[in-house]
């Protein structure tokens, strides 16, 4: 079995993937499917009971949508890949930027960190400059911008709005952008499957959330974090991120990593990205929400979604290339 | 056919710089099951805001609401009118008082039709969200037609999107905010008229 996967091509490999991700949302919208029907059969049934299986099956639909979305970008090869992760950055940043009080000095700079940082910083991994593409953000941008915003004069809460505004570049942009960005490493003896390492980074930083969530819900007691996060608990954590390492363990055949290097880049990805999420929700609240917006149904914004991969991309990334790469 | 295409584009471009999610605030019945003749009255700040009211509304309100939009700005040259006149379906008015004719002729014209409208009764945009004073206009029409609804709306990030004076918008998710409309009260005065309705807008704040 492992051998006859292991020996396939990497598109058959990919096409596998999707196979299993399929089967097992499938099987998820079955689930949500049954507890429907056996819910409307009751007539005495809680308010909260109804509401968490429609989150649910809002939930796992939102699911089916993200991976076609995600299975035609990785169709259009790089340039897809690229452009679906600059959309994505876009709408994050946007989210960010919402919620984040600017005042009109902030204008131009703001702008052309939508229309000018995003298309370069996705532009440099798809042409492959790496040096660049680690600097862009983190050097000129940070010096750049301000520079930019001081112009406007306006020195109330100067050091706050620009730090606010650095935060959510380097989050919704810089951070995220990592994910693709693992299409340019060129790593011995895997030419051409760099998609199925993105892809792997991905199901694992997902599939831990989702873990994490439904372990929470059946057995979650301990809080870990009830002021920032009320639905964090350490048995989510353990149960979720275990059963997280050992799927990422029983994956290492599209990787170029052995079983035990898989489980253990895993582990690092379920770690981040558990802190992310516990990280992103601190600073959503100090900005006074509750969810970062509402476009995917049942899951909140789109940074609701991608806080764990901000934080677990730039990790992977650096630990695959300084020990992996070429 | 070219208006139908130009038409979907911009609502896209229009959802995808600033979401125009629409949120029914309150009491506010939901449009999409009720619709009724209105007068839709908004704070205004930026360029944006009547695209972003305009998308918000249910598809089938859109097709009978009309945006008002001053003459000297959108009646020249080929694709402005086209815009304002053909995707819009904009009624355009004079914003210089003239001693010859009603301003508000052509908006009373599209009322007596049966269309609703978007107005703003500020008339001019402002720095900040919240609306300054009305101009009478609103309390006129409302006057002339009494059984039409007047519909408060608060767009809340357009004036941080694209201020007076920028060219390049800043992409903000936008909600735009349905109150219930407001009461009528037999022998109103203007003045206290155009206060209650300010003040409906600053309640959806």
């Amino acid at each position: 079995m492992v051998d006859y996967l292991v020996n396939l091509d990497p598109n058959q490999q990919f096409y596998c993937l999707i196979g299993g991700v399929s089967v097992l949302l499938f099987i998820a919208s079955s689930i949500g499917w049954v507890l429907k029907t056996r819910l409307s059969q009751q007539a005495h049934a809680s308010e909260k009971s109804r509401n968490t299986i429609n989150n649910l099956v809002v939930r796992v639909n939102a699911w089916w949508v993200m991976l076609a979305v995600l299975v035609v970008a990785f169709l259009g090869g790089k340039l897809g890949t690229v452009i679906l992760f600059g959309a994505i950055s876009y709408f994050a940043l946007r989210e960010f930027i919402t919620l984040t009080p600017t005042r009109v000095g902030d204008h131009r700079t703001l702008s052309l960190a939508f229309f000018l940082l995003i298309p370069l910083q996705y532009y440099l991994i798809y042409i492959e400059w790496y040096a660049l593409f680690t600097i862009l953000i983190p050097v000129y941008a940070f010096l750049l911008m301000p520079c930019i915003s001081v112009l406007a004069q306006d020195t109330e809460h100067f050091l706050e709005r620009t730090a606010k505004i650095q935060w959510g570049v380097m989050i919704a942009i810089y951070c995220i952008s990592h994910a693709p960005a693992l299409l340019l490493l060129k790593i011995p003896n895997y030419d051409g499957h760099n998609t199925l390492l993105l892809f792997y980074f991905l199901l694992i930083v997902q599939l831990s959330d989702v873990l994490q969530y439904v372990f929470g819900n059946l057995f979650g007691k301990t809080k870990i974090a009830p002021i920032v996060s009320p639905n964090k608990t350490l048995e989510g954590l353990i149960g979720g991120g275990l059963s997280a390492v050992a799927v990422g363990a029983m994956l290492w055949w599209i990787t170029p990593f052995t079983p035990l290097q898989s489980a253990g880049m895993a582990a690092v990805i379920v770690i981040m990205g558990f802190l992310g999420g516990l990280v992103m929700s601190a600073i959503k609240r100090s900005l006074g929400a509750k969810d970062w917006g509402n476009m995917i149904e049942g899951h909140g914004g789109m940074l609701d979604r991608m806080d764990s991969v901000s934080f677990a991309a730039p990790i992977f990334f650096h630990l695959v290339r300084y020990f992996f790469s070429a | 056919m070219l208006t139908h295409v130009v038409r979907v584009s911009l609502i896209g471009l229009v959802k995808l710089l600033i979401g125009a999610n629409p949120r029914w605030v309150e009491a506010a019945p939901d449009l999409r099951k009720t619709p009724a003749q209105s007068i839709y009255f908004t704070n205004h700040s930026s360029h944006l805001d009547t695209w972003a009211l305009w998308v918000a509304l249910p598809a089938v309100m859109r097709a009978r609401t009309r945006p008002v939009a001053a003459k000297d700005y959108w009646g020249n040259g080929i694709i402005k009118p086209f815009i304002a006149l053909k995707v819009l379906n904009a009624v355009l008015i004079e914003r210089e008082a003239s001693r010859h004719r009603d301003p508000l002729a052509p908006l009373l014209a599209a009322l007596a039709q049966g269309d609703s409208l978007i107005i703003f009764p500020e008339g001019t945009r402002r720095a900040q969200a919240e609306p300054g004073d009305f101009k009478g206009g609103l309390y006129h029409l409302a006057e002339a037609f009494p059984e039409v609804k007047l519909v408060p709306v608060y767009l809340d990030t357009l004036h941080r999107s694209m201020p007076k004076g920028s060219w390049l918008p800043v992409p903000l998710i936008c909600t735009v905010r349905f109150g219930s409309a407001i009461t009528r009260i037999a022998n109103e005065h203007k003045k206290a008229f155009l206060n209650r309705a300010r003040e409906a807008i600053l309640k959806l704040i």
